[in-house]
């Protein structure tokens, strides 16, 4: 039978079945069951319409139940076992034992953590930026259009056009990866100077700047104290104020570094062979894509802030950044909370974007790619599904946290 | 101080021209209610003096300062919105703080002067709250507050009242005129309600598709109404008002509206054979004696008064009575107009003849 009239008959067997069942189990409950007539009428009534959601509930509970949960369970039980010829054999936390012990799997971890810190800020802050100048500009629509058009690329798409991005040929010849066309252009002159060492000098700087004055920010109103702190909030914010001062450290030998590097001019990079950096390059394609994803979501928020609170706040004399970010932004705080950690959760289950750049090669290993090696390269379903259970685990709480937001938000 | 002063005012969305040449002097101290239907510009034109508008010609001065190109923060001015336009994500005390904040001014007199305007508001228990916390009387009230905190030289208030409940709404009118009475700031007020401008206002400007129909003190327009649309939006239930012309019977001169004979004022002097509109306010008709003759068409009693509508020749004719009246619907009666109470309008233009 051809292919095409196979597919029609399915569509057709699979609505025609789900119309058939809706249509015959109410009917069944209404006319058999528990007709609404004779003495018990009332009761009748009563105790079909308890039933009755249970009916329409029934087949998303038992797909569910049968292509989610019992995978999750079965990944736990196989996570506890280990391969013994063609059978298998209860070793309990052995595989979780092997797992930490290899280096492979904390630099996964590592790298996820990074991912998890910088996509989600990156993506939100550009989405969020994009959002804002978009609204009130004639070509605003032309422009969220491009910059949503990356979603509907697949991640693989996506990373075979930054592939080429980053790509790298011979000094002789032409360039075609643009990062590196652009790079061969500094040979060490005045240009060079501005753009490789002033400008991320002063880019630094000015991140540190701003951390520190969080940072301060932070311990201020525990020094300062014109009202009482409680203990764990004290807390917190020492440990704020801690995590803003490495950042500082960091920034600044960071520009330090910028200033001393001697830069290979004239010979192409192989960015993606980079260690640490290279990581950052992969980050990108995922900012890219979510960055269209965060802009949409942030830039219907923004139209749902009340157009009076605005016009409030200018009256009350806030220049267009304090309205920003003291009226528009702290409104749509619950819809960023809900973007941010959509995001979090796509960037802690990565996997098509490591493994078609660098196979999580030079050091760009994260679990979900980590998980593929072990389960269907090594082979080895005991760490594979040990693995497993660590990016749901780390998965969960933010799930949670996401979920809770979003009906706050629904609210 | 904070006297406002508009010359020529206009106002173009692209070609429409919404705003048609004003002109509006408000003297310091003075509560003006801008009033009109809905469309009329009054809107357009206190935002235009709250700088949230463009003025497209034109002058706005506040105080000695020409305003037209200042900042909205610049003007002086405090203004409370419809929707009462609180910050919900900020406590009532920093909601009511903020312009002050933005202005950079000192936390101890910011704190000072918001507990200030708190007590002079009844918000002293709510400070800490937010505003979704409060019902609908205590968000006006911080709006209101808000507004006080920045002592400023005009208060704009664009339908404030207009979200709460009838008997709130009375209440916060009583509330915002006391407020008035002891603050003694300039204030322009927006409304729809005709009741809400005649009761607060020491002047009120009438206002029709752009154009000023009429400023003046709220009796004054009601005794007074230049034009039979003044006439007919000022007063509740509205002035009846009966199509007729001027004939001379016996040496009297009387107007004549479908076959009825209607007095006219002593003052009068009108020309015999005017096409002329005849105005009488519900409370200036009696049962009874000569008039306008019809039929009970339906009794409203309010308690404190009573509203008959007497069907005449097809139109509706409104009396209202103190006493109780014992018509009933289908009653045959006559309403007779007290003639010195009457106004009578050109039919063509509606410009108020006597």
């Amino acid at each position: 039978m051809n292919p095409a009239l196979q597919a029609v008959i399915t569509i057709g067997l699979g609505v025609g079945g789900c119309l058939v069942y809706f249509y015959g189990s109410n009917l069944f409950l209404d006319k058999v069951l528990y007709p609404p007539r004779g003495p018990n009428a009332g009761r009748n009534i009563n105790r079909a319409n308890m039933i009755r959601p249970w009916l329409f509930l029934f087949p998303a509970i038992v797909l569910l139940g049968l292509y989610l949960a019992y995978p999750v369970v079965a990944t736990l039980w196989l996570s506890l076992n280990k391969q013994v010829g063609t059978g298998s054999e209860f070793v309990g936390f052995a595989n979780y034992a092997q797992m930490m012990s290899e280096e492979k799997f904390w630099e996964s971890m590592q790298n996820n953590m990074v991912w998890l810190v910088v996509v989600p800020a990156m993506s939100t802050a550009f989405g969020l930026l994009a959002a804002q100048l978009t609204d009130r500009i004639k070509w605003g629509n032309i422009a969220k259009s491009l910059i949503f058009m990356p979603m509907a690329i697949s991640f693989v798409g996506a990373s075979v056009i930054w592939k080429l991005v980053y790509d790298s040929r011979d000094a002789a010849v032409a360039q075609i990866g643009a990062l590196n066309a652009v790079w061969m252009k500094f040979e060490g002159g005045i240009w060079s100077v501005l753009f490789l060492r002033v400008l991320p000098v002063v880019l630094l700087l000015a991140f540190a700047a701003a951390v520190a004055w969080v940072a301060w920010g932070m311990v201020r109103v525990v020094l300062q104290s014109d009202r009482a702190v409680g203990g764990l909030e004290k807390l917190a914010r020492g440990l704020g104020a801690l995590v803003g001062l490495w950042l500082v450290y960091v920034a600044l030998s960071w520009a330090f570094g910028a200033v001393r590097a001697d830069l290979p001019y004239g010979v192409p990079q192989q960015f993606l062979t980079i260690p640490y950096w290279n990581n950052f390059f992969l980050m990108a394609v995922l900012i890219w894509i979510q960055t269209g994803f965060a802009m949409v979501i942030l830039s219907a928020a923004l139209r749902g802030v009340p157009e009076d609170t605005i016009e409030a706040a200018i009256i009350d004399g806030a220049n267009p950044f304090q309205v920003f970010f003291k009226i528009k932004v702290p409104q749509i705080m619950g819809t960023i909370v809900v973007v941010w950690t959509t995001i979090t959760i796509t960037v802690l289950k990565v996997f098509d974007i490591v493994l078609a750049m660098t196979n999580g090669q030079f050091q760009t290993q994260v679990l979900a790619n980590y998980m593929y090696d072990k389960l269907f390269r090594a082979g080895d379903w005991g760490v594979g599904s040990a693995s497993a259970m660590v990016i749901m685990l780390l998965v969960m709480p933010i799930l949670v946290w996401n979920v809770y937001n979003a009906r706050k938000e629904m609210r | 101080m904070g006297e406002v002063t508009i010359r020529e005012l206009k106002k173009f969305y692209g070609g429409v021209q919404v705003i048609h040449g004003l002109d509006l002097d408000i003297a310091d101290g003075e509560f003006v209610v801008l009033v009109g239907p809905s469309g009329c510009g009054k809107s357009t034109l206190l935002r235009m003096i709250a700088g949230l508008e463009e003025v497209s010609s034109g002058d706005i001065r506040i105080g000695e300062r020409r305003v037209n190109n200042l900042p909205p923060s610049e003007r002086d001015i405090a203004m409370v919105f419809q929707n009462y336009a609180l910050y919900p994500h900020k406590t009532v005390a920093a909601n009511m703080g903020f312009a002050l904040k933005m202005r950079g001014m000192d936390k101890a007199e910011i704190n000072s002067r918001v507990v200030r305007a708190a007590e002079i508001l009844g918000l002293t228990p709510y400070l800490e709250r937010y505003p979704r916390a409060l019902s609908g009387g205590q968000r006006q009230r911080v709006a209101m507050g808000r507004a006080i905190v920045r002592d400023p030289q005009v208060f704009l208030f664009d339908e404030p009242l207009s979200n709460l409940d009838a008997k709130l709404r009375v209440q916060m009118r009583t509330e915002i005129r006391e407020l008035h009475l002891r603050l003694k700031t300039t204030t322009v007020y927006v409304t729809h309600d005709q009741i809400e401008a005649m009761t607060m206002a020491d002047k009120i400007v009438v206002m029709q598709g752009g154009r000023i129909e009429q400023v003046g003190a709220p009796l004054e327009l009601y005794d007074r109404p230049v034009n039979t649309f003044v006439a007919s939006f000022i007063g509740s239930p509205s002035m009846n008002m009966v199509a007729g012309k001027v004939v001379e019977q016996g040496g009297v001169r009387m107007v004549e509206a479908g076959g009825a004979m209607l007095p006219l004022p002593n003052r009068a002097s009108v020309e015999v054979g005017r096409e002329v509109t005849y105005g009488i306010r519900p409370e200036a008709l009696t049962a009874g004696g000569l008039g306008l003759s019809g039929t009970v068409a339906v009794v409203e009693p309010t308690g404190s008064e009573t509203h008959v509508v007497l069907r005449v020749n097809g139109q509706d004719i409104v009396g209202m009575f103190r006493d109780r009246v014992a018509f009933r619907p289908g009653d045959a009666l006559t309403f007779a107009p007290d003639p010195e109470m009457v106004h009578l309008f050109d039919r063509t233009t509606g410009v108020r003849l006597a």
